[in-house]
């Protein structure tokens, strides 16, 4: 606890001395924006495990962890060393280290592709109109510092009608340096807009370090978003995000992610479905070993009619791992028609992983189909015998199997690249076992 | 083919073949017919090498190698195929991914250069087309959302594609309408080789309409307790099983 309580003092000493300096050129909005952030963490602190949203999750290594708010790096990684990260060598992408965004190895758009600070500056009315408005910080202590520290990150804005062709990459890499950064992404398309981004963490070196990043992407009218989001940190980093959805009306809003890296991974999703007719797809792989942590979180809240959200989850656990997954649904009253569908699957490679899985359904309207079901459990003896029984050897048939709980989360995703990059991780990882 | 010799086996501790012999020769075509609970599907899954099942004694040689010494993927390198009764849900791998896999797990058992996708898809057509699917069904995981008549037909398309040397089916005639009966009849039919032998274990007299056997056995209680040319399953669909139940008359 009083390392915890040192721990909170620290950041927020090392907010007020960045304000007074580093960030006093900010305008005022941004400042009270960041004021209102570091408030709030100071009153929540870092969650404890008594806590409901925290009883399976330790963040303790992390407020122990004395991690330095980062500088910008001394040296910028030639093209070829961020390569293997890279999905496509031409289309649209932002690229920073240590948090820092890096213009050298980017190729931004305008002002609708574009670091945050840079629009911070010359788009002011239309982020103040979004930043902050989206991801909560009222009971997210881990947003509320994010926000405290909001200066760069990545922006994307598509215009009404407008549809990007190739998938915009958002690439966040770290130095392995034992620093803490706290990204601030931002994505808003406008009505009828269509687009693909790709966020990916990753590290450049093997480190331990920590990684507080906030998504906020908001989805117009009839806009339709695929939104992948790969986190490849180090195995000794630790990753703490929050990505939330805003959807209107008809509008489709696909997420993606996959957990394969860090000691200790943390994500909150939350999609709120504010207009009737919208799809939503939340589909996530978290793939584990050694003694890996990863806890999902995610929130799919209809508070509209004729709705429909699918969720997806599966989670591959290896060796001392833990997986974790809370899927919470509501179904806000006057949320009729409302379809829903949430399944979690865990399979356990080892008798010593270990899976969690909550669903939690909160449905206050009469006219709706909510379905759930989750899974905890080895590789099915039947399929095996199944398989071996076709002339696949027994050790050829359990990484089939296991590689088959991850190909059904990677087949929903389409794009071609990013598949067949997930893809080869995860041959590569089944491999080793 | 096939030579099984007082075969006792047990699951969790129960008794259920109490004593089999039978004998396939090349190219022959048995049925085993008999009541529910008679185990007709655990002889099935013995000879596939299902680890639920212990075998208490008795023999299987197979080619003159001892099939129960086999593990359940050698066997089907060897070339014994199981048509399964309830189809098994693999997620995540297609149809198309499986079922190359199979065949190339038996390729190099043989010493044959493996198919790769494109080759696999070509030599897949026609094997597709004989039991009326297109490849849409190959892009679907496998038997995962299929209906109750897929599945067999599936189990079916294996078969065509691994051309085993001895083909089990267990009951892949249940809950088959008249026309999933018919093709797969028809693609047993086609298969039916000098160098290929069936064992088609069913319940009903039905799928021998269509399948002619060489000969029929009456499994009861655990043992076979009559054979007999086809018109044994004719007499079995006009009198039932009963009057086989108590005597133990091997003709």
């Amino acid at each position: 606890m009083a390392a915890k309580t040192g721990a909170v003092e620290r950041l927020v000493g090392s907010y007020n001395a960045w304000a007074t300096n580093g960030a006093s050129s900010a305008p005022t909005w941004l400042k009270e924006l960041r004021a209102g952030g570091i408030a709030r963490f100071g009153d929540l602190g870092f969650p404890n495990m008594k806590q409901e949203a925290w009883r399976f999750t330790s963040v303790a290594p992390i407020a122990e962890g004395s991690f330095e708010q980062a500088t910008p790096p001394a040296r910028i990684p030639p093209l070829d060393d961020i390569r293997p990260f890279l999905l496509l060598e031409a289309g649209y992408r932002l690229v920073f280290v240590d948090g820092f965004f890096q213009p050298s190895l980017s190729t931004p758009f305008f002002d609708d592709v574009q670091s945050l600070a840079h629009v911070v500056t010359h788009r002011q009315d239309l982020v103040r109109q979004y930043l902050g408005k989206y991801a909560a910080t009222q009971d997210r202590p881990f947003s509320a510092l994010n926000t405290a520290f909001v200066s760069d990150g990545a922006f994307v804005h598509v215009p009404a009608k407008a549809t990007l062709a190739e998938p915009i990459q958002l690439l966040f890499l770290a130095s392995g340096r034992p620093v803490v950064t706290h990204p601030r992404n931002l994505v808003v398309l406008e009505r009828e807009a269509r687009a693909s981004i790709v966020e990916t963490y990753a590290s450049l070196s093997e480190g331990a370090y920590w990684t507080n990043s906030v998504t906020e992407i908001v989805v117009g009218e009839a806009a339709r978003v695929d939104y992948h989001r790969v986190q490849r940190e180090s195995p000794s980093a630790y990753h703490v995000a929050a990505t939330q959805t805003h959807q209107g009306r008809d509008s489709t809003v696909n997420v993606h992610t996959v957990a394969f890296g860090a000691a200790l991974a943390r994500h909150d999703i939350g999609a709120v479905m504010a207009g009737p007719g919208g799809t939503l797809i939340l589909n996530g792989l978290y793939l584990l070993a050694g003694q890996q942590h990863a806890d999902h979180h995610t929130t799919i809240d209809h508070a509209a009619d004729h709705c429909q959200s699918h969720e997806y989850f599966n989670g591959v656990l290896d060796d001392k791992s833990r997986g974790v997954f809370t899927g919470r649904i509501i179904v806000r009253p006057g949320a009729q028609k409302t379809d829903s569908k949430q399944t979690n699957n865990n399979l356990l490679l080892s008798p010593d992983a270990h899976a969690d899985s909550q669903p939690q359904l909160e449905i206050y309207a009469d006219d709706v189909k909510c379905t759930h079901g989750s899974t905890v459990g080895p590789l099915d003896p039947r399929a095996l015998f199944y398989l071996r029984s076709r002339g696949i050897g027994e050790h050829e048939a359990q990484r089939l199997m296991t590689y088959g709980f991850a190909a059904e989360i990677l087949g929903r995703m389409e794009v071609a690249p990013l598949r067949a990059q997930l893809d080869g991780i995860v041959r590569r990882r089944l491999a080793e076992q | 083919m096939l030579e099984v010799k007082g075969l006792r086996v047990a699951v969790a501790g129960t008794e259920i073949l109490k004593g089999v012999d039978l004998m396939i020769g090349e190219g022959e075509v048995h049925a085993i017919m008999g009541p529910n609970g008679s185990g007709k599907s655990t002889l099935a899954q013995v000879l596939a090498g299902h680890p639920a099942y212990t075998v208490l004694a008795g023999t299987a040689k197979y080619e003159g190698k001892d099939l129960l010494d086999l593990k359940p993927e050698e066997r089907a390198r060897a070339g014994v195929f199981l048509a399964f009764q309830y189809p098994v849900e693999i997620r995540g791998i297609t149809n198309s991914y499986f079922l190359r896999s199979a065949l190339n797990a038996l390729r190099r058992e043989r010493g044959e250069a493996e198919l790769d996708p494109i080759d696999f898809l070509q030599f897949l057509e026609q094997k597709l087309k004989a039991i009326g699917w297109d490849d849409s069904m190959m892009n679907r995981p496998v038997n995962e959302g299929f209906s109750g008549g897929e599945k067999k037909r599936n189990e079916i398309l294996q078969l065509a594609v691994l051309e085993p040397r001895l083909a089990i089916l267990d009951e892949t005639d249940s809950g088959l309408d008249i026309d999933a009966l018919k093709t797969v009849a028809e693609t047993v039919n086609t298969l039916r080789a000098p160098n290929r032998s069936f064992l088609i274990v069913t319940h009903y007299q039905r799928l021998l309409n269509y399948i002619t056997p060489d000969v029929v056995h009456v499994l009861a209680d655990g043992r076979i307790v009559k054979s007999g040319g086809p018109e044994l399953a004719q007499e079995l669909e006009a009198r039932g099983y009963d009057w086989l139940r108590d005597g133990a008359m091997v003709s």
